[in-house]
Parts: C-alpha cells; structure tokens; sequence
C-alpha cells in the first residue's frame, strides 16, 4: 500500500494543479462566457496539454455552452472529464494496462528494450523495473547498452546490485551492439526470465544515434525473432510539446510498445500524457513518482482523468 | 535548435509581410497565430500573452499602419520585442579580485548539470583559467564517476571526497584550489526537485558558507510550461546569476529560453548544443531573435569561421582564388574548414534564409561530407590537380577504392564543377576577400 500512497501523492499535485484553478476560474461565473474560456484554456495550456487538443476541448466547450445556456459552471467539471474522455475515447481501453501480465509475460528471456532522450530518467526506471521483475519472483539480467555517457553502466551496475539483478557490460565507448549480443546470449545460457536493456539517452533528431538503435534492434532480432518483446520510452513528465515530437521519432523509427513517464513527483502537470494518448495513440505503461527503488506505479487513464477532475480525495 | 518556432512563425509572418495593408483585424488575426506557435513551442502561457499584447500595441501606432511597408515593420516589432524578451544584452561572467572565482551548477533532475561543468571547465581552459570540478551529487547513483570520467577525458581535476556532505565538500575544494593553483572552481551539485525544501536548503547552504561569483540554474531546454515555475523556485532560494540552457541541439522548442528570462529577469547566459564538450555557446539574445524570425545569424557565423580557418589557411584560399583555378586539394581542406566549425545543422541555422527553409529542417547527413572526403581522398594527385583526367574508367576505381558509386564520383565532380564557375564570379569581383568557408556550394 506503501505505493499506492505514493501514487496518490504524486497525482494529488496534477490533480490539485488542474482542479484548484478550474474551481477557481469559475467561481462566481452563471455560464460558460468567454472570459471563462479563456481562463480554463490557460489552465489546460499551463498543464502542458497539447495546444491542439485543448483547441478541439473548448471548441467542444462552446458548444455545449451554447446549446445549454445557463449552469454549466457547477458541473464544469463533469462536463470536462466527458469531453476529455470522448476526446479520448479510442484510448481509453487501450490504455488499460496490465500489470500483472507486464510482469509475467510467459515468454523467457522477456526482452525489454529501454530508450529515451537524455536524462529523462531511463536508467533509474530500469533500476524499478528490475526490482518489481524481483518481486514476482523473476530472474532478471541488465545489459548496459549505454556505453557512451561518462558513469552511465557505474550507474546502472548501483541499481542491479540494489535489485538483485545480473549485470553485463563492456567498457565505455563499446559498441552497444555488441553488448546485446552477450547479454542475450547470457540471458538464454543462464535461464534468465527477463533481459532489460538500457541504450544510452539520444536526442530524436540525430539521425546516427538513431540508426544505431536500429542496430541494437537487428542484433536482437537475430538471437530472438520477436526481442524485443517491449520498447519503453522513457519521457520526462516537464518536457514540453516537444514530448510528442520525441514520441513520433522513437516510434518511427525503433517501434514503441509503450511509454514510462517519469518525474511526476515533481511536476503538477502530467497534461502531455493526454496529447501523447490523443495524437499518437501510445499507451503510457508507468509512470514514475521519485527516487526510491519502489516509485514506479501502472498508469490507468480512466482513473488519471479522474483524479485529475474528481472534486474529493476519493482515490 | 528553434526550427520549428522559425518555421512556424515564417509561415505566419509571410502572410503579413508581403501586404500593403494592414487592417486591425489582420493584425490581431496574425498575432492570434503567432500566439498559438508561442504556445506550440512551449514559451510560458503568460509570456505569450504579454508577448503579444505588446506587439500589439506597437503595430496599431499610426506609423506602422501608414508605412510603405506594414508587414515589414511588425516583423521589427516582434524581432524587438523578442530580443528584449531574452534581455538585451549579453550577459558576461563575473571574476574574482582574488581567484579562485567559484561557478556553481544547479538544477532539476536529468538537465545536463554534470555535462555542463564539463563544457564550461573547457571552455574556461581555453580562456587560458585553471579550472577545477567539484563532484558534490553525493546523491546519484555513479554521479561522481561520471564528473570523474569527464576529468580524464578532458585532462582537468575533478576534487572529490568520501564521507563528507556536500557543503564540507565545496568548501574543502576550494582550498584545495589554491593549494594547487587552480584560479576557477566549478561545482556540480546534485538534481533535486524545487520543491524539496530539504534539497534546496542544502543549496543555500553551500551558498552561504562559499560565496560563489557565479551561480548558475542549468533548465533543460525541452521543458515544458513548469519551466518557469522550477526556475522561480531556485532563484528564490538562490538568487542565482545566470540560466544554462541545455540540449538545444534537438528540434521545435525554445520557449523555456523565451520565458526564464522574461519571469526571473536573469540573463540566459550559455546554451548547450550538444553532448560533445565543446558545444558550449554564450548566448546572445539579438542573434537569437534573428535566427528565431529566420532572419539568419551571420555574425555567429563568422566568428566560428575566424576561429575554425587560420589566417594562413584563408591567405591559401584566396590564392588559389585569384588563381582561378581550384583543385580538389582545396575543396577538401574547404570542407574540414567547415566540419571544423561545428554540426552542419547548426551551422544551417545561422545562414540568413535557410533557418526555415527545407533546408534548415532536413537532417543534415554528416556522413555525406565522410563520403566526399573519401571521393577525393581515392583520387590520385594528378586528378586532384586536373580534374579533366577523370575519365570513366579512373572514376571507377575511385568509387571502388572509396566505396561509394560512379554517381556519387559524379556528383562531386559537377558540384565542384558548379563551385569552379562561382569562383571565377568572385575572383572577377576583385580585392573582395573571401574567407572561403561563406561561398562553397556543399553537398547538403
């Protein structure tokens, strides 16, 4: 339960970011003007959803203010919550995701591959995702696939000790290629239940660093035919629009099964989850909520709309 | 970096540019637009909002309206007013009476603090400063290592200690640096978050006890709308002197670089343009709004040239120029001149014109120029010297010994062909001196 309250505490900052102001904007105000408007689209702009999706939601808003009238200020907030949720209706179930299935894939070695832009947080959610591999009891081997950043296998060798993981790596400036390589040839020889691979943060733009992913990919598909069975971007939860734009690049050009959000201890937005959801259609996995090896929780859309909307601590 | 901003904006400002009149409803109708690429591009809500009032006001002065050229003239409104968005002036760094001077890097979790005070360690050394680093994250996982690493690789100390809080270890380092003669000491401390007040306090501390002369918030440039609110936060804690601004070498932002300074009022001071040491810029923000509104930033430019091209180099070129005859031995020294300067793509961005143009979008291949040097590098001397020798059969064997195919032998060959005629333009011209990086025709 220990996570669980995190996760709430995490969440209760987006939600108190959106809600309070929400409440606040329309106190007072009998019907949706246009000043009302206005003050809910900095509200939703300021939460880094996505301009074009908070376009289509006022749009949305509008209209229902003209066809209604009067009063939609004391339900603005179920009104919100609808239209997000119809914006996203596709979504919705999609997004759903398993937990207990993400740990217990039923396939061995269970190949996750790890990518992101720099300092987004990669090596630290391998570290949770190794660790909650652990607790349901799973074998698991870390390979450090990046060998370019200075410290970075250091790194990641502090967090497989922490969660009682194997560790393969090269030395630094090694082709991560041919970490791979031996790292899934150590998963199958020692019987290991899950590989995690960790590549080193590229920005989406450098079109070699990009390449080399596509490397990375080959070698594994050569040992595995289906590795990797997952291909995790890690997103910083205070990046920006920008957020999309590495989303697009990574899943065009490696494939992406889904997304681990990260830092949304810090931030009170979380907003871009909704424009990823909307624009690219790619389920947000986990999300992280801090530093500790425990801070990784499953992301359920229905219940982030809620907590982001919902009036009471009910959670 | 701000391609896509400057693309965005092109396309809107086109549309105003070009109109011999303007209404008021043009105006706000434009400015509308260029409110939602401000959004688009992650400046902060606020200062979009006050970004475009005060454009507006400006272009609705009886001068603007009843110039020749309105569209021209709202263009230098928001050129202005983007400028003094990100300050005026260039900020510089201040140094001690007495060294050492003391840097200190601080910021979020995952902003490049670590990679900056490598960059910045170098790009002191090159001020001819005895640099030392400070490894106080005494939190992350390897943080040290990793400060440590980045001391080899760029040959300069790294002051660490086992055992002792961050603030002993600052203060310890500082000794150290006089001890051995190091006259600038750059810390690197731990990413926290600015609402750990425990995290932040430690930093105040560090602060109080050694009196750094600089103080800088390191942002990553990607950040969304919190940007402003985490570097509020640190500034009221802090009251730091400058803003870093990181991975800018990436794609379709900036608005961070717009806003932190338009909140805090502190300068933004250099900007990280990528992971090699070397790609630590000071920022200027005139040149900046230039290259935002696609207007180019050739001084920029030239300054990266006088520092890539020796004098000696130049004195060849324009040789070679008056001679009207180049050769392949020059066109490749040419093209290590500009590999020289920096990535392509940077480069692009400061050519008037090209900012928004495919041109400045399309990810340059850098492996293109690999392949061009390999081209020439198989020719023989004599080839290089007379291109006319190049037959079928020798471009063959060109292609085999540098891998590429007779169509990438031919391209080069007509490019060089191309570049060839420009140089008799030039050499026709007179005196004019050519620094020979600014009139190439390359293969990007």
């Amino acid at each position: 339960m220990a996570l669980f309250g995190k996760l709430r505490s995490g969440l209760t900052k987006t939600r108190t970011g959106i809600l309070g102001r929400i409440k606040e904007a329309v106190t007072g105000k009998k019907t949706l003007d246009e000043e009302t408007l206005d003050a809910i689209e900095e509200i939703l702009i300021t939460s880094d959803i996505g301009v074009e999706t908070v376009m289509e939601l006022l749009e949305r808003l509008r209209k229902r203010a003209r066809i209604k009238g009067e009063d939609e200020t004391a339900e603005i907030q179920d009104i919100m919550r609808q239209e997000l949720k119809s914006v996203l209706s596709d979504q919705v179930e999609r997004s759903a995701s398993d937990e207990k299935s993400f740990f217990n894939p039923g396939v061995t070695p269970f190949v996750i591959m790890v990518v992101g832009v720099n300092g987004t947080g990669k090596t630290t959610t391998i570290g949770k995702l190794a660790h909650r591999f652990r607790k349901e009891g799973k074998s698991v081997i870390i390979a450090a696939g990046d060998t370019f950043r200075a410290g970075a296998s250091e790194q990641l060798n502090i967090w497989a000790e922490r969660s009682g993981s194997d560790f393969v790596r090269h030395q630094a400036g090694a082709d991560p290629g041919a970490v791979v390589f031996d790292a899934l040839n150590a998963a199958v020889a020692r019987r290991k239940d899950v590989l995690i691979v960790d590549t080193a943060g590229r920005l989406h733009t450098k079109v070699n660093l990009m390449e080399e992913l596509k490397k990375i990919r080959r070698v594994m598909t050569k040992l595995i035919p289906e590795a990797p069975h997952e291909t995790l971007l890690v997103l910083d939860a205070t990046t920006g629009q920008n957020s999309i734009r590495q989303a697009e690049q990574f899943r065009d050009i490696v494939g992406l099964t889904g997304i681990v959000l990260t830092k949304l201890d810090g931030t009170a937005k979380g907003g871009v989850v909704l424009t990823i959801l909307k624009e690219l259609g790619i389920p947000v996995k986990f999300i992280g909520l801090g530093e500790g090896i425990e801070d990784l929780a499953a992301f359920d859309l229905n219940t982030f709309i809620d907590a982001l909307f919902s009036e009471n601590n009910q959670t | 970096m701000f391609e896509d901003l400057t693309r965005k904006l092109d396309h809107v400002l086109k549309k105003i540019k070009g109109q011999g009149k303007l209404s008021e409803k043009n105006i706000a109708d434009s400015l509308r637009e260029v409110r939602k690429v401000l959004l688009e591009a992650d400046v902060n809500y606020k200062v979009a909002k006050e970004f475009v009032k005060s454009v507006q006001e400006k272009s609705l002065g009886q001068a603007v309206l009843k110039s020749i050229t309105p569209g021209q003239q709202i263009v230098k409104i928001i050129y202005d007013e983007l400028t003094r968005l990100m300050g005026q002036s260039t900020a510089s760094l201040r140094f001690a009476n007495i060294p050492p001077t003391i840097f200190m890097a601080t910021g979020l979790q995952g902003s490049g603090k670590t990679t900056f005070v490598g960059k910045l360690a170098l790009y002191l050394r090159g001020q001819k400063h005895s640099p030392l680093m400070v490894a106080a994250d005494i939190y992350r996982p390897a943080a040290i290592d990793q400060l440590k690493t980045i001391g080899k690789q760029l040959n300069i100390p790294v002051f660490s200690e086992d055992g002792k809080n961050p603030i002993q270890i600052c203060w310890d380092s500082i000794q150290q640096a006089r001890q051995n003669g190091n006259d600038v000491v750059i810390f690197d401390t731990a990413g926290r978050l600015h609402i750990d007040e425990n995290m932040m306090k430690e930093l105040s501390e560090i602060k109080e006890k050694t009196k750094p002369h600089n103080i800088f918030f390191v942002a990553d440039g990607m950040t969304g709308q919190d940007a402003v609110k985490a570097a509020t936060e640190f500034n009221n804690w802090l009251a730091y002197d400058g803003v870093v601004l990181t991975k800018m070498d990436g794609d379709a932002r900036g608005g961070a670089a717009l806003s932190i300074k338009a909140v805090t009022g502190k300068p933004i001071m250099f900007v990280g343009m990528g992971e090699k040491f070397n790609t630590l810029e000071q920022f200027h923000p005139d040149r900046m709004a230039s290259r935002i509104l696609g207007m180019g930033d050739v001084i920029s430019l030239v300054e990266k040239a006088q520092i890539a091209v020796s004098e000696e180099e130049s004195r060849r070129m324009e040789e070679a120029i008056r001679k009207k005859r180049l050769t392949f031995d020059d066109f490749l020294q040419q093209l290590r001149q500009i590999k020289k300067m920096g990535p392509l793509e940077q480069i692009i961005g400061m050519i008037p014109g090209l900012g928004a143009s495919p041109l400045g979008k399309a990810n340059v291949d850098e492996k293109a120029l690999v392949k061009v040097e390999a081209i020439i590098q198989s020719m023989t001397r004599e080839e290089r010297r007379n291109p006319r020798l190049l037959n079928g059969n020798r471009k063959r064997r060109i292609a085999r010994g540098s891998g590429t195919t007779v169509q990438d032998v031919n391209r080069l060959i007509s490019q060089f062909n191309q570049m060839q005629k420009l140089m008799k333009r030039f050499s026709k011209g007179g005196k004019r001196s050519m620094r020979g990086v600014l009139g190439g025709n390359y293969p990007f």
